[in-house]
């Protein structure tokens, strides 16, 4: 039997097979999937933050960009999948309130896309596709062993990217 | 202080960051009842200190839709505030406010499409709930509390919740969450999350005496 594991915010999952990974309503936050085609394994982080180095309490390394998809690629290198053939998807980094404000924290949809992409590319691990930015929310379900990100939002049809 | 954790102070103030909870919900639940003209009773608000992975299986499930009002606060304090709702909460109160004209059926509360006219009257219910509440909380603690113009947003849970998530996680690893079930004929749920930033949290301590 295949199962969907849920990632939380926050927090990274991976698996193998014919499981899959879920994270429900992306808004400001980022899904990061990532996996190797040959093996199969792969996993998802849900980051909410960009950069740990920009914040004092940093300790939890899931919830920041770099940290969190440096966590993720250990793990799923751990579990058997090679390095040098990962390849990412991500999705999310929407823009949920549209305020002209002069707080940083406003715009953190764009700049966790960013930071989520300088990370990747810092690994050498290739972006595929995307699906990011914009203003609503989004579910995505990421199964590893044939690439399909799916993506879904309220009112919209259902993608796969 | 400067030194201390959000979880530290939370932990630390909790009594009395649910009291300032209570007292905000109380007020905020006059005002809603004065609006929609009837009597609403409002239970004793819940405030929870969650992990960011709870945060939406509290409100009903991430994937959930919602309605939600955010708006900045500027002032003596500063930071934001997000109150946040069901969809069929939403209508019913809409419903109730426009006396009926919009034809909602009670039945299918959370099947309804929100057009023009039904945003700018959640918003209103929005703006008048969040003001109710930030004036307790400015009557209580002497301090200047200036709300932004409310933005809405209706949404799955989890993203409009990530917002407020966000602005916590900059501090730590929970976020504080104050849940008050309302209710006039039916049952309505709403949810107050108040992000005050790190130094207006000293200041509100400071004013009430316990700092």
């Amino acid at each position: 039997m295949s199962e969907v594991i849920k990632v939380g915010m926050a927090d990274f999952k991976t698996c193998r097979g014919d499981d899959a990974v879920t994270t429900l309503g992306l808004g400001s936050c980022v899904g990061i999937a990532v996996r190797d085609p040959a093996t199969g394994i792969g996993g998802l982080a849900h980051i909410m933050l960009p950069d740990s180095t920009e914040i004092k309490n940093n300790t939890n390394r899931p919830k920041f960009a770099d940290t969190g998809i440096e966590d993720l690629v250990n793990e799923i290198v751990r579990m058997g999948a090679s390095r040098s053939r990962l390849v990412a998807k991500i999705a999310g980094g929407a823009q949920m309130f549209a305020f002209g404000s002069k707080s940083d924290m406003i715009r953190v949809g764009e700049r966790n896309v960013m930071a989520s992409k300088k990370k990747l590319n810092q690994l050498r691990i290739p972006i595929l596709a995307e699906d990011t930015g914009d203003s609503y929310g989004r579910t995505v379900i990421f199964y590893p062993k044939t690439g399909d990100f799916v993506i879904k939002a309220v009112g919209k049809s259902e993608k796969t990217i | 202080m400067k030194d201390l954790s959000m979880e530290q102070i939370t932990n630390q103030y909790f009594d009395v960051l649910q009291e300032l909870g209570n007292i905000g919900a109380g007020n905020a639940t006059t005002a809603l009842a004065q609006m929609v003209g009837c009597k609403v009773d409002m239970s004793v608000p819940q405030v929870r200190l969650l992990e960011f992975h709870e945060l939406g299986d509290i409100v009903g499930g991430d994937d959930q839709i919602m309605v939600s009002i955010f708006l900045q606060v500027e002032g003596d304090i500063e930071g934001s505030m997000m109150f946040i709702f069901t969809k069929a909460t939403a209508a019913h109160l809409v419903n109730k406010l426009m006396c009926g004209m919009l034809g909602i059926e009670e039945e299918n509360l959370e099947e309804y499409q929100f057009g023009e006219m039904e945003c700018s009257a959640v918003k209103e219910l929005g703006n008048i709930i969040t003001g109710a509440y930030l004036n307790a909380l400015s009557g209580l603690t002497n301090l200047k509390i200036y709300p932004s113009v409310p933005q809405l947003g209706i949404d799955m849970a989890g993203a409009l919740l990530s917002v407020p998530a966000v602005e916590f996680g900059v501090l730590g690893d929970k976020i504080l969450l104050i849940q008050t079930t309302f209710s006039d004929d039916v049952e309505l749920d709403g949810y107050f999350i108040l992000i005050p930033d790190m130094n207006s949290y000293e200041k509100i301590l400071t004013s009430l005496g316990v700092l």
